[in-house]
């Protein structure tokens, strides 16, 4: 196993460790802040936070496509999904809650919910039910629009009437802005979501850099990874400059996926705002269908009550997307709000920030001990 | 039911290049039909490596790449069984070829 000793060898994670130790700057508190839920996913797995140094401080982003989805949009997804027809999701939709159920509930009280791993899985149920409707569930970034829109334009060309879309895709750059322009905080930098700039390339990240003096760093899921891209920024703090660097060229370019872009383009528009969980209404931050895939948008096929639903109070998600408060100083963490009877979304997905300290927190102090006795 | 981590792709080796939209890929072991309209350029060729997502090759990448991955992912246990769990139930495979998209 070549490649994993190449990856994850312990003494190299120390020697990174070291030289980010050389070089932070003592004078002040760093808030780095990861953009994407993988990402979080591996900081809590591999307790990446144990091998840097005190002042430097991980916070989890909006990066994290079921987390960031708002009641509202799940209680339209339920109210579509009891309209007699096929109602399709990612499997990790069908926990989440929205003001009083979950599609989950919906589904146990009769709806016909079916969960799918890709938006063709959808296409092909439409296929063969020609005589019921069949709604897929869309979300994510620009990660996964792509393949919506794929699937947007095999059911145009085949002519498959009886399939629509509700789509509730995100981009990357609103939110952060956002998180950026927002009172109380103070990010230092980022830590840019991989799969997502493989799409729209290293490039979207200048505006961040450009604007807001803030470096981005895009990186890849590894541990190893990450403990290099936070070593890039930190250098950048050392040498006091501000840019967007590429730590994972083996997957993402410059310009990003230009068929990608080009079929998001040709089926999606930025809709003048949309809501997020806990981070409130954003404008031009959501996709929706275009007037040429009209069609295919559920938003015009089926009656959607839009409303929008204030949070639970108990629920401070908002506060932990945006890197406020860490998962464990929400009141209910590991209370009332467990990945098994979830209060917020960002207990449901495996790349929730709350899930995955709850299923990882504890192992963060093992990987300390490692880490000291590899010096 | 399951979870699935939605950032992270999956690493799949072509073994057959069916046409300019599809290519059979091994995952784990298994043989998936993936879609592959966002990678390669038309120029896919057995033996390489995609790294996919929802049922598509989002990008070619190294053998390196492609085990790396997988070694991150065999460590994550339930989330890549969740995931192989969830290839393997999928539908793409079976999906009917359609005219020229896109
Ligand atoms: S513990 Fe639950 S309610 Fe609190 S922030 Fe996390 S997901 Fe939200």
């Amino acid at each position: 196993m070549k490649y994993v000793d190449e990856y994850r060898e312990q003494t190299k994670a120390a020697a990174l460790s070291e030289k980010i130790r050389e070089i932070t700057p003592l004078d002040s508190h760093y808030k780095i802040m990861e953009i994407c839920g993988g990402h979080t996913h591996t900081i809590y797995k591999y307790g990446i936070e144990s091998y840097l140094p005190d002042n430097i401080h991980l916070v989890h982003g909006p990066g994290c496509p079921v987390c960031v989805i708002p009641l509202g949009r799940v209680d339209d997804a339920i109210a579509i999904s009891l309209q007699d027809v096929i109602f399709t999701c990612f499997g990790d939709m069908i926990r989440v809650p929205g003001n009083k159920r979950s599609l989950g509930d919906a589904k146990a009280q009769g709806a016909d919910v079916r969960i799918v791993y890709s938006p063709l899985d959808a296409l092909h149920i439409a296929e063969q039910n020609p005589s019921r409707q069949v709604v897929f569930l869309a979300i994510g970034f620009e990660t996964t629009a792509p393949a919506t829109a794929i699937a947007l334009k095999r059911a145009k060309a085949m002519r498959i009437s009886n399939f629509s879309v509700f789509c509730n895709h995100v981009t990357i750059i609103p939110p952060l802005v956002a998180i950026l322009d927002s009172e109380n905080v103070e990010i230092d930098a980022f830590i840019g979501p991989g799969h997502v700039a493989a799409v729209t390339g290293s490039r979207i990240f200048a505006q961040i850099t450009e604007t807001y003096a803030t470096p981005v760093v895009v990186s890849g899921f590894e541990p190893l990874d990450v403990l290099q891209s936070v070593y890039m920024l930190v250098k950048q703090f050392h040498e006091g400059v501000r840019k967007v660097e590429n730590q994972y060229s083996r997957v993402v370019s410059y310009g990003g996926n230009p068929v990608a872009l080009r079929v998001m383009e040709e089926t999606m528009e930025v809709r003048p705002y949309f809501e997020w969980r806990g981070l409130g209404t954003i404008s031009n931050s959501g996709l929706k269908i275009n007037s040429e895939y009209a069609d295919f948008d559920a938003e015009n096929r089926f009656s959607i009550p839009g409303t929008e639903v204030k949070e639970p109070r108990a629920c401070q998600c908002g506060q932990v997307l945006q890197g406020k408060i860490k998962p464990y100083e929400c009141k209910v963490f590991g209370k009332a709000c467990t990945p098994e009877k979830p209060i917020g979304t960002c207990m449901v997905s495996a790349e929730g920030a709350c899930a995955a300290y709850y299923n990882y927190g504890r192992f963060m102090e093992i990987n300390a001990k490692l880490v000291k006795s590899t010096k | 039911m399951y979870d699935r981590a939605m950032c992270l792709g999956i690493p799949g080796q072509i073994t057959d290049v069916l046409d300019e939209h599809y290519a059979i890929v091994d995952v784990g072991g298994a043989k998936r039909k993936i879609n592959t309209d966002l990678a390669g350029n038309g120029t896919l060729k057995s033996g390489e490596w995609l790294l996919i997502h929802v049922g598509f090759a989002l990008a070619v990448i190294d053998e390196a790449e492609a085990k790396a991955t997988l070694a991150l992912l065999e460590e994550m246990e339930d989330v890549y069984t969740q995931e192989l769990q969830a290839l393997a139930e999928s539908q793409v495979h079976q999906a009917s070829d359609a005219e020229d998209t896109p």
